[in-house]
């Protein structure tokens, strides 16, 4: 089980979380108008990378707040953590 | 009573206190501290067991853990526990055990004849035995197996012992309480490190309690009863025996699992059968030793061959003797120390030593003890089918080749010794790579990949003061990094025999004209010839010819067998063994049964129960309660004999002509404040919502991204700034994630809050065209008139005192309100409202009567909305705005989602209208179309229309609209029936929506 360090409540267990995907998917703007393609990307793909991924988990029994994990999906390792607004490096 | 293999004055059980029990029926008499391994021996018993494969006889290979063979079956209390170890369960009195895997008994079984068509279980017997014909699993190869097969029975009987579950916290945690475990404990204990401390055995001490050895001028024993007495009186510290950590798994959380009661008759009133601790720990640090590893000849899994270790520990910690007459082969100083116990205890044993010439302090021991030593012998096999009777000896080549004149030997046991394997299981699970140590040919942990570190045997060092002193260092150090209280205790001296090198010798020879079966894995009966069948064959990764041969699988886990088997793929393939390489091993180390792993989340408790205020008043008036997510609704409310089916036909008819309740507090509900509320809403939903006015409730949609529907019901402008949205009760939490994502992470400049408010309120839905009357009663202070409420009104009101709020809403499609008030208040509200309602004829009505309303007015609900439709499907098209941007729109212009013959929601009519409509029918235009039959679609949701008094059913079918008058068929192969239907609009009644103005 991972140990998360949520930005606002500190270290907490995995069973906290729940896990919300890719971080770096940018929602197209809205009224904006583009390609069947794009709007795919957007809706269906993501990458599966082996190594650092920079992934989205919600603190759902805890703060409520979403936050930016960036983790070694082969590892587990978590590098680093990061608010929903804080910008990542 | 008398224990013909007892000793009198050794060991470590209380003879003051005699215990019975009995195996396999016939009863036995041991001591308080005994195991049923260590009782059995005592009376003489080595028969346990059949093998899983070969059914061939067994007995007791080890005293701990690295049991492969006596595997029990223990009946406690009238409940049945497979997979026992003998040497681990310790005997209490009324214990019941047998035997598993012998049909019909342990010394008659059937299963034994497998042993004389070897050809028919070669490796990979799975895989190739049972493969044809077909048709023979069902009826010969699975019975077969099953019957053969497996360590004992699983009760299906509901296991009433009660398992907990813990979590703990600490800096640092020990995993086994030999000399390692317990030095590096008290290192770290004492400078201020929280500790836990975990042992496996119901003693501490580890290998201190059978070695000669003396630290700081006490015997080990002594040592470590004062260290473990010590650390049990500091508060920093947590010591548990019978404990046994079994899994290292992700950021240094380990767990173990604590057997608190099943060496009691009965499990104590407060206590738990057995308890499961999850530790989170900076720092661990493994020290759970190593295992004999057994040297490898012909029939050496016949009872009675054992290691030498364990012949050691049965005598000094249980006062038994394994044998009388006792053949010690070894290839190294350990098998002596056994056979000096043996001699101490007034028994004459032989040693036959692989080596040619050794010397060392032991040897010296042993020969001045008189033991007879034969050097450059091995035994090429044991003899005896249900114990060891005689063994073939012979002398050895010195290349190891070849084997001179055989002997053949009385003795009733054989002690082996093949040297010595770290246990680095958990290293191994933690992610620790391993790598080969030449000196001890076997793998010891290497680099860490969590804040894990492995000490004393298990990591190879073999000599107590290498140990002693690794521990005390590491202990202090690891604790130093977290309390840097550089407080350091000061290292005792060890004295111990000095020992000679081992030989690398592991496996013997066959003699000329001889086809012994040698076992590597005495657990899967896998022997020499498998592996090498298994390699001529082709498989070559080790991790394919384990899966191939089963070796080191199943709950041993390759604790005696790995070693030799990876020598011998590398000793064919010509290659070393860390080429080779190990098998991963997996958790957990030991079994853990289920009972400790599901814990207390069994039966109701397996999921939360919420109950809404008024449980209590439906429960008094014979509710039939469902599950609802994990809410307890009330299905219907059961009125003398009457059926579900009548039920909810009374309830739903009086709501269409009368007045009903339901109990609606489970709605999802979440309050959305802010300046920037309208905005959001008007985003998330599908519809508009900028203009809504302060006092208006309006029904929306919202979408995924992906276009399709994920929740619908209706928001309330409450205030200028302030929006009550309800939700649906199965999707309440998603729809709050689902708003918390997009103001945090995609829309943050929107100065909005939502905060979930569904257990503040209790909500009574009013449905019915008397419902305006009894509002009126409810709230005489309040114009409810259909002016000043009109639909999709909101109100808030004095409820007899109590504030109110009334919601014009409705799902029933009758003249509806929804009145909500704090929940504390949600029984008077009902009851005010089951008063007051009585002149008007009120009756509750539960959710099957809700559903029979929703579904025969064509309102839409879980069932349509299954993550798969889009708002056209379910005819809600006209709530998608063309003009604004939301949630999912852009999918909606994808061309699979505009296709002119899109399903469409509709009505289905049976025309015999008698016949139910199966939920999950298919919609097909010929019953007798060759399959499979294309199916326009399916039945979603059925009712009994009270309005009509027939069968009505909504259908989600392609092209809907269009079919709107057609004959088709309902088939539901599962009932086997096919029905003739017309299909109809989905607004059966009341199409034009004027009840819920009215
Ligand atoms: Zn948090």
């Amino acid at each position: 089980m991972l140990y998360i360090f949520c930005p606002h409540c500190g270290l907490r267990s995995q069973n906290e979380f729940a896990y919300g995907g890719d971080a770096t998917v940018k929602r197209p703007e809205l009224n904006k108008e583009i390609s069947d393609q794009e709007w795919n990307n957007f809706v269906y793909l993501r990458k599966s990378p082996r190594g650092k991924h920079l992934e989205l988990w919600h603190h759902i029994s805890g703060c409520r707040q979403w936050i930016k994990v960036e983790r070694d999906t082969s590892t587990h390792e978590i590098f680093k953590t990061y608010k929903a607004d804080e910008l990542t490096e | 009573m008398s224990q013909d293999f007892r000793l009198d004055n050794i060991g470590m059980v209380n003879r003051n206190k005699k215990i019975s029990f009995t195996f396999n029926g016939k009863k036995y008499f041991g001591y308080e501290g005994d195991t049923i391994a260590s009782a059995l021996i005592a009376n003489g018993v080595h028969l346990v067991g059949r093998s899983f494969k070969y059914h061939r006889p067994r007995g007791f290979f080890g005293v701990g853990v690295d049991e492969p063979y006596a595997i029990l079956q223990l009946e406690r209390n009238n409940e049945r526990d497979p997979n026992i170890r003998a040497t681990e369960q310790e005997i209490f009195e009324g214990l019941e055990v047998k035997s598993v895997n012998c049909w019909p008994s342990v010394n008659f079984d059937i299963g034994a004849i497998n042993n004389f068509l070897k050809m028919f279980f070669p490796a990979g017997f799975y895989y190739k035995t049972f493969m044809w014909p077909p048709s023979f699993w069902y009826k010969i190869y699975e019975p077969f197996i099953r019957m053969a097969a497996g360590f004992g029975e699983a009760s299906i009987k509901h296991d009433k012992e009660r398992y907990e579950h813990k979590y703990e916290y600490c800096d640092l945690l020990i995993t086994g309480s030999g000399p390692s475990g317990l030095a590096s404990a008290y290192a770290a204990a004492k400078n201020g490190a929280r500790v836990i401390l975990a042992e496996d055995k119901p003693r501490y001490g580890g290998s201190l309690l059978t070695s000669d050895v003396n630290i700081g001028n006490q015997t080990g024993a002594e040592w470590s009863e004062k260290i473990i007495t010590e650390l049990k009186s500091m508060s920093n510290v947590i010591v548990k025996n019978r404990s046994q950590v079994f899994g290292y798994y992700d950021h240094n959380m380990l767990v173990m699992s604590e057997r608190i009661s099943d060496h009691l008759p009965k499990t104590q009133k407060y206590l738990p059968k057995q308890r499961l601790w999850y530790i989170r720990a900076k720092e661990v640090l493994i020290s759970s030793g190593s295992i004999e590893r057994p040297l490898v000849f012909g029939n050496n899994d016949t009872p009675g061959v054992m290691l030498s270790s364990a012949a050691k520990e049965y005598m000094k910690v249980y006062g038994v003797l394994v044998g009388k007459k006792p053949l010690i082969f070894t290839n190294n100083d350990s098998g002596y120390e056994t056979a000096v116990e043996f001699k101490k205890n007034g028994i004459n044993p032989l040693i036959l030593d692989t080596r040619k010439e050794p010397s060392s302090d032991i040897i010296t021991e042993a020969k001045n003890l008189g033991i007879e030593i034969k050097y450059s012998y091995v035994v090429v096999a044991a003899k005896g089918y249900k114990k060891v009777k005689s063994a073939d000896i012979a002398k050895i080549s010195d290349n190891k080749k070849d084997l001179s004149n055989i002997e053949n030997i009385e003795c009733d046991c054989i002690c082996v010794s093949g040297f010595w394997t770290p246990s680095i299981h958990l290293a191994s699970q933690s992610g620790n790579k391993s790598e080969f140590n030449e000196k001890i040919d076997a793998f010891i942990p290497k680099k860490s990949k969590q804040k894990e570190n492995t000490i004393g045997s298990a990591n190879g060092k073999f000599t107590l003061e290498e140990t002693i002193n690794e521990a005390f260092n590491k202990g202090y150090e690891v604790s130093n990094k977290i309390t840097e209280n550089n407080n350091k205790v000061s290292i005792p001296t060890v004295v111990e025999k000095k020992s000679t090198e081992h030989d690398k010798f592991w496996c013997v020879p066959l003699p000329k004209g001889k086809s012994y079966k040698r076992f590597l894995d005495f657990q899967n009966d896998v022997a020499v010839t498998d592996i090498e069948l298994a390699l001529r064959e082709g498989f070559r990764s080790i991790e394919h010819v384990k899966r191939y041969t089963t070796l080191g699988m199943a709950t041993d886990q390759g604790k005696t067998s790995n070693l030799n088997g990876l020598q011998l793929v590398s000793d064919i393939e010509n290659k070393v063994v860390p080429q080779v390489g190990h098998t991963t091993f997996r958790p957990p180390y030991t079994p853990v049964s289920i009972g400790a792993i599901v814990g207390r989340e069994v039966g109701k408790h397996s999921k939360p129960t919420r109950k809404s205020p008024m449980h209590e008043w439906h429960e008094k008036n014979n509710a039939v309660f469902v599950d609802a997510g994990v809410w307890l609704r009330p299905r219907y409310y059961k009125q003398g004999n009457e059926t579900l089916f009548e039920a909810s036909k009374r309830e739903a008819k009086n709501v269409r002509k009368n007045v009903g309740v339901c109990d609606v507090t489970t709605l999802g509900k979440i309050d959305v404040k802010g300046p920037d509320a309208a905005e959001f809403l008007n985003r998330v939903y599908t519809n508009a919502w900028l203009k809504l006015p302060v006092g208006k409730a309006r029904y929306g949609v919202m979408l995924r991204e992906d276009g399709i529907v994920m929740d619908d019901g209706t928001t309330t402008r409450i205030s200028e700034n302030h929006y009550h949205m309800t939700t649906t009760t199965a999707q309440a939490a998603n729809v709050l994630s689902h708003l918390e994502y997009y103001l945090q992470l995609v829309w943050p400049e929107l100065n909005v809050n939502v905060v979930s408010t569904t257990e503040q309120w209790a909500g009574a839905a009013i449905a019915g065209p008397n419902s305006r009357a009894l509002l009126m009663k409810l709230f005489p202070n309040t114009d409810v008139s259909n002016e000043a409420l009109p639909f999709m009104g909101y109100k808030e009101a004095d409820l007899f005192g109590i504030p109110a709020k009334i919601y014009r809403i409705s799902f029933s499609g009758e003249l509806a309100y929804e009145v909500n008030v704090e929940s504390d208040y949600g029984n008077f509200m009902w009851e005010k409202i089951i008063e007051v309602g009585k002149e008007f004829q009120i009756q509750a009505y539960g959710t099957e009567a809700l559903s029979t309303l929703r579904i025969e007015m064509g309102h839409v609900a879980g069932s349509e909305l299954d993550g798969r439709t889009i708002p056209h499907d379910a005819s809600l098209e006209g709530l998608v705005s063309k003009k604004k941007d939301f949630i999912g729109k852009r999918s909606l212009s994808r061309s699979a989602f505009t296709k002119p013959d899109r399903e469409k929601i509709v009505g289905v009519v049976p025309l015999d209208k008698t016949t139910s409509i199966p939920e999950g029918s298919y919609i097909v235009k010929d019953p007798k179309a060759k399959l499979p039959n294309p199916k326009l679609g399916h039945v979603s949701a059925s009712c009994w229309s009270v309005e009509y008094d027939n069968p009505f059913s909504l259908a989600i079918i392609k092209d809907g609209k269009n079919m709107i008058g057609q004959k088709l068929f309902a088939m539901s192969p599962l009932k086997n029936k096919t029905i003739p239907v017309e299909i109809v609009s989905s607004h059966y009644v009341d199409p034009e929506g004027k009840r819920v103005r009215a």
